[in-house]
Parts: C-alpha cells; structure tokens; sequence
C-alpha cells in the first residue's frame, strides 16, 4: 500500500477528511521549504504538495504565480526540489506530492525524473498540463518507479472522459472544483457537491477537491462530501505577507492546525 | 534533391489523430479545457462539410476582406536584389494583415458553436484588430489580452481595438509581451470555457488550434500559387516567409509542399543571435511545452522559458507552431534568422523603391532575400509573403531611421 492510500485510509477511519497542504517549493528558500512541510504535518496536514515553480503557469491565479516567480528568482531548480524531499523524508513519513507544468520533467527527462523523484522520497506527481492522452511516456516510468499518478478531473470532464482519466489514475483523484485558476475564493461553487458525487460515484481512488479552498469553513463543507481537500493559495499567500521565512511558516502552521480540526466529519 | 519532396506527399494528413506533426503538438492543456478543445475539433470538421465554412467565409474572404490579394512583381525591389520578387499582398487584407483569414473563419466557427464571448491574445495588435473587426461583423463580444509593453509600442492598434468595440486587457506580468498576453488569455479561457472561444491568433496552442489556423490562412498560398504559375509561367524558386508562431509562414508554405519549391522561414533574430536579446526559437531553443504544445521553445536547462525581444511585436515570442518544428526537422523548410537593424533597414528599402511601407514583422521576410537570392546564383524566382503593412510601426520606424541618421 501506498503511502497516499495509507493516509486516506487512515483519515477515512477517523472519519474525516485528508488535508492536503500545497507549497511552492523554493520560496522563501528551500530550507524553509523543508521545515514548512514538516511543521505543517505536525500541524495536522495528510498529504504535502510541493510545487516545482514554473515560468509560465496557465492554471494557477495571481497568487500561486507570484509565488512561482519569487522561487525561481531564488534559484530553486527541479533537482533542489528533489533534495528538499530527501531531507523531509530522512524526518517524516508524510506523503509528498509533486505538482508542477510538464515542460520542467521533460526537460529532466522522464526516466531520469522517475528515478531521482522516487529515490528522494516522493510519492507521486500531479502535472497540471498533462492529460493522460499525453502522458504514455510519464505513465510508464511513474509505474516502473512506483510513483503514484494523480490526474485531474474538471467541472467540464465528460463522463467518458472521467472513464479514461480514472483509469490511470491512482494514489488519489484531484477534483477542480470550479472552472476557473487557482485562487482564494470566499464561496464554494453551489454545485459543488453534485460535480464531486459525480466522479466520487465513479471512482475506486480517494477523491480530494481543490482550486479555491481557503477556510475552515470551507474544509468543513468539503469533509462532508469528498475524501480529502487542498489547500493551496490561502497557504502560499502567507509567504508573500510574512515578515520573514520564519514567519511564514509560523502563520501555515496557525492556517493548516485550523483547517486539519475542520478535516473531522460531524 | 526531388526525391526529398516526394517525401512530403502526406503532409497534407497532418496534424494525426493525435493531434501530431510528427513528435510535435498534441495538447498540453488544463483538463477543464480538454472537453472544450474536443468538442472545437469536432465542430471544424462538421463545418468544414457546412454552408459556414464553404459559402459563407469564402464569400466574406472575397467580399470583405478582399481577397485574393494581388501578387504583385516588384521591379524595383527586383533589380535591386538581383532576383525576380513576387510579394503577396496580405498587407492589403482588411485590416492590414493576413490575421484576418484566421480571426474571421474562428468568429465564424464560434458563432455556430453557440459561444457568445470571444477572446484574443496579441503581440503586435493585427490579430487584436482582425479579431475585434471579425467581432463586430459577426456580432460577438470580444476581449484582448495585450502585453503592456506591446500597448505602448503598438499604440495605433490599441486605438482601433477600441474603436472597433472590444476590450482590450492590458497584461503587466513577465516580459509584457505576447507570451504574458496568451498565459492571461489561457487563465481567462480555463474560467469563461462554456460560453467563450478563444480565437488564438498563431499556428500555436493545444491541438486542434495549429490545424485550424494553418488551413484558415492556406488561402495565402493557394491563391499565390495559382497567380505565380499565371503571372510568372513558373512555380517559384523560392518561398519566404516571416516566424514568429509561424501563421503566415504555413499559411503561403502549405500550398508548395510536394513542389520542387525551397521553402523558407524568418525569425527575428533581435540583437543578435549571440546575445539573449532574440527570438528565434527554431534557430537556437530546444524541444518544450509551451502554450498547448510540443515545439521548439526558447527555454533554459531547467526547462523555464526565456525572455525574448524582438523589435517587432508580432515575432517577440518565445515558442513556435509545431508543424514549424516537424518541417525543420525534415528538412522542408529551412529557417534562417534576420537582426532588429536588418529588418529596419529593409523596411526603408522597401518603402523607397516600391512605395510599399512593411510591418516590422513582414520586413524581416523582405531582409533575407538578398541573402538567399546570392546562394542562389542566377536571379532565383522569389515569392515572399508581405503579410501586413507598416502602419502601426510608425513609431519605432520613425525612431530607428532617426537613430540611423545619427549614427
């Protein structure tokens, strides 16, 4: 069993949801990277996304972007990403999580990107801008080194198409929840629920939801109707507002305590 | 060398079912769009069986745009270059450039799909416009992500977007310019995809967008085609056209593919293909995902794409169509590159001997024919694709004939 599968289970028997916690690696530097994604699970995260900055991310609002800008500037690469992981891992068991575009993994090449990730620590890849019709090379190097590989699945997803994407996809689906890049919001979208009952209904993998999760409130809300959820911009946008590094990873660890007691169902 | 382009026979087939020339294309998008780009091929192929696209965009071609566009002998330009030049017209397209023949049939197409809400990326503004013309004709609501730094150099254009009704969103983020106009125009269209189309300008982006634009813009070619074999008795030596993302370039390409033509594309090569100052992403970038697709990119060894700079708005771009990228790498084409300086230079020749002022764009086109002509020998027949006019460069041609004064 995966460590992702693991970690859903677990939440499941605690009747609760999974928290995801996404940041950019490298922003703020890549030590600080490490101590946020160990603070972070002490805080109550399941699952860290750490995300591999990228010039020019179509998906993701003005928040994440500028995050992605401040990590490039400060000279974090694909490979000191990958050693950041290795010093997590040597103090925690947590699931990590890649995201990131595909141009930088084709760049590293898959077998070798496959190789060094899984070595390092990680435990499977979320690639933003690669559906699986594109994703044959990538799939198979993920599998050969035991990496999980989590797809994506929209509002717009037609239910052939969900058939296809769950069939590669595995660790855990990740449910955009509404059309749009990512971003605090202060709503979830009002049919929400139906578009996740939708694929849950489909899916033998846990379902989590993100794009927009900001809250307590909101993760509370999602609990109830998904198997884990995301929270990305609302944590990143404490590391362009802190005084320091430090500080930064003080404020995500205050965010991510609240949102993990939201995680339990009531 | 004629066995070569026997080679080419199937081009025509392409892009595959996958989306591919070759290795390049595909479609590198969000999933919120993949539905979106599927449910876009398939209405083109319906309408190209339709009334839309066989009686209604050609009659509109004709009509309104005012095609086909003269092939016109350029004595002067000739005599002066040692070569027999042919320049096809798109600057006399309305508009003022071949953007037009793409923006309308997309309009068309977006209509019959039942989407409301158009938008648009543009570097030099021609595509802003002929989208923002094809809007008010068709009767659609049309927005323009512009880069800022492309808004102030490319002030006159911004003037008839507006003018013309659409809302033209200034982009401030990255370099300024066109790449940062299509990522906004991408974020955009993630958010806005049930009702909105988005009309991109180039032989860019996720499949099926580099098959729709090249075949809107194979008219160039057919129609030149047809009157150099009238006018000059003779299939030409050589074709040139300008790249950025390539639309004009396969556009007059596509209709010379199985002929014993050599084909030619022009990058901008900005300050000097040593420097990083350029844009010739075919010339000196690597394999990468930019936009939608696989092609050639400008990029660093970690896979981030480069700044680029172009004195011409419309080729300042860091990626390239990925047919441009299977044609190199074959071998049909080959791709070359001209300076900011030479493109100036030719831009004032031109407008000196035929009276013909160029877009900056075009004039790079115009700046390789000497070159190419003297590898040639014997006054090679040349076609060069002229595809817009000068009008919205004034500025920056003033102020580089002004330098040059100086100098």
């Amino acid at each position: 069993m995966s460590r992702l599968d693991a970690a859903f289970r677990d939440a499941r028997s605690a009747n609760r949801a999974a928290l995801i916690c996404y940041i950019t690696a490298g922003d703020g530097g890549l030590r600080t990277t490490v101590e946020a994604a160990c603070a972070l699970e002490d805080a109550g995260a399941d699952v860290i996304e750490l995300g591999i900055p990228f010039s020019d991310p179509i998906a993701d609002g003005p928040t994440i972007q500028s995050s992605c800008q401040r990590s490039i500037a400060a000279g974090t690469t694909p490979g000191g990403v990958l050693e950041a992981v290795s010093l997590i891992r040597k103090r925690s068991s947590i699931p990590l999580v890649l995201m990131t575009y595909h141009n930088p993994v084709l760049r590293y090449g898959h077998a070798r990107f496959a190789a060094d990730a899984a070595g390092a620590g990680v435990d499977g890849t979320i690639q933003t801008d690669l559906p699986p019709e594109e994703g044959e090379s990538w799939l198979a190097e993920s599998r050969r080194c035991g990496l999980d590989t989590i797809f994506l699945a929209a509002p717009t997803t037609t239910e052939a198409r969900l058939e296809r994407v769950l069939d590669v996809t595995t660790g855990f689906l990740y449910y955009v929840s509404r059309l749009g890049v990512t971003g605090s919001r202060t709503d979830l979208p009002a049919e929400l629920a139906e578009g996740v009952h939708r694929v849950r209904a489909r899916s033998v993998v846990p379902v989590g939801v993100g794009f927009g999760i900001s809250t307590a409130d909101h993760v509370r809300r999602i609990a109830m109707i998904a198997d884990g959820a995301v929270v990305g911009s609302a944590l990143v946008k404490l590391f362009a507002e802190a005084v320091s590094p430090a500080d930064a990873v003080r404020c995500a660890t205050t965010l991510t305590s609240s949102l993990a007691a939201a995680t339990h169902r009531v | 060398m004629t066995e070569d382009w026997r080679t080419c026979k199937t081009l025509g087939l392409l892009p595959d079912q996958r989306g591919r020339f070759g290795s390049y294309g595909g479609a590198y998008a969000p999933e919120t769009l993949i539905p979106a780009l599927t449910e876009l091929e398939l209405a083109y192929e319906q309408a190209k069986m339709g009334p839309t696209l066989r009686d209604e965009l050609p009659r509109l071609l004709k009509d309104y745009v005012g095609r086909p566009t003269p092939l016109y002998p350029a004595a002067n330009l000739s005599q002066l270059l040692g070569a027999k030049i042919y320049l096809k017209r798109e600057d006399l397209c309305h508009t003022g450039a071949h953007k037009i023949n793409n923006a309308l049939g997309q309009a068309l197409l977006a209509r019959d799909m039942g989407k409301t809400r158009i938008i648009a990326e543009t570097g030099a503004g021609q595509h802003g416009v002929a989208t923002a013309t094809a809007c008010a004709l068709v009767g659609l609501k049309c927005f323009v992500y512009m880069g800022a730094e492309d808004m102030r150099r490319q002030a006159l254009n911004v003037d008839r977007m507006r003018l013309l009704g659409a809302e033209v969103i200034e982009v401030a983020s990255g370099s300024r310019t066109l790449k940062d106009a299509t990522n906004e125009a991408m974020r955009d269209w993630v958010a806005s995809v049930r009702d909105t189309h988005y009309v991109i300008g180039s032989a860019v982006g996720p499949h099926p967008f580099p098959m729709i634009v090249r075949d809107f813009q194979a008219v160039i070619g057919a129609e030149a085609r047809h009157q150099i074999l009238i006018q000059a008795n003779s299939l030409p030596d050589i074709v040139i056209a300008c790249v950025g993302g390539g639309s004009n370039a396969i556009g007059i390409f596509t209709a010379f593919l199985d002929d014993p033509v050599e084909l030619i594309g022009v990058e901008a090569a900005g300050k000097g293909l040593e420097t990083d100052a350029h844009c010739a992403t075919l010339g000196a970038g690597q394999p990468g995902i930019l936009h939608g697709s696989l092609s050639y990119l400008l990029q660093d060894s970690l896979g981030q794409v480069g700044l680029t700079h172009s004195i011409s708005a419309g080729l300042d771009y860091p990626g390239v169509g990925p047919e441009h990228a299977f044609l190199m790498e074959i071998g049909r084409v080959r791709y070359k590159s001209v300076t900011d300086a030479e493109a100036l230079q030719a831009a004032s020749m031109l407008a000196q001997t035929e009276g013909i002022i160029p877009a900056l764009e075009s004039a790079h086109a115009i700046a390789a024919i000497k070159g190419i002509a003297a590898e040639r020998g014997k006054e090679p027949l040349v076609l060069v694709n002229l595809s817009g006019r000068g009008d919205k460069d004034m500025d920056t041609l003033s102020s580089g004939l002004s330098d040059s004064d100086q100098q």
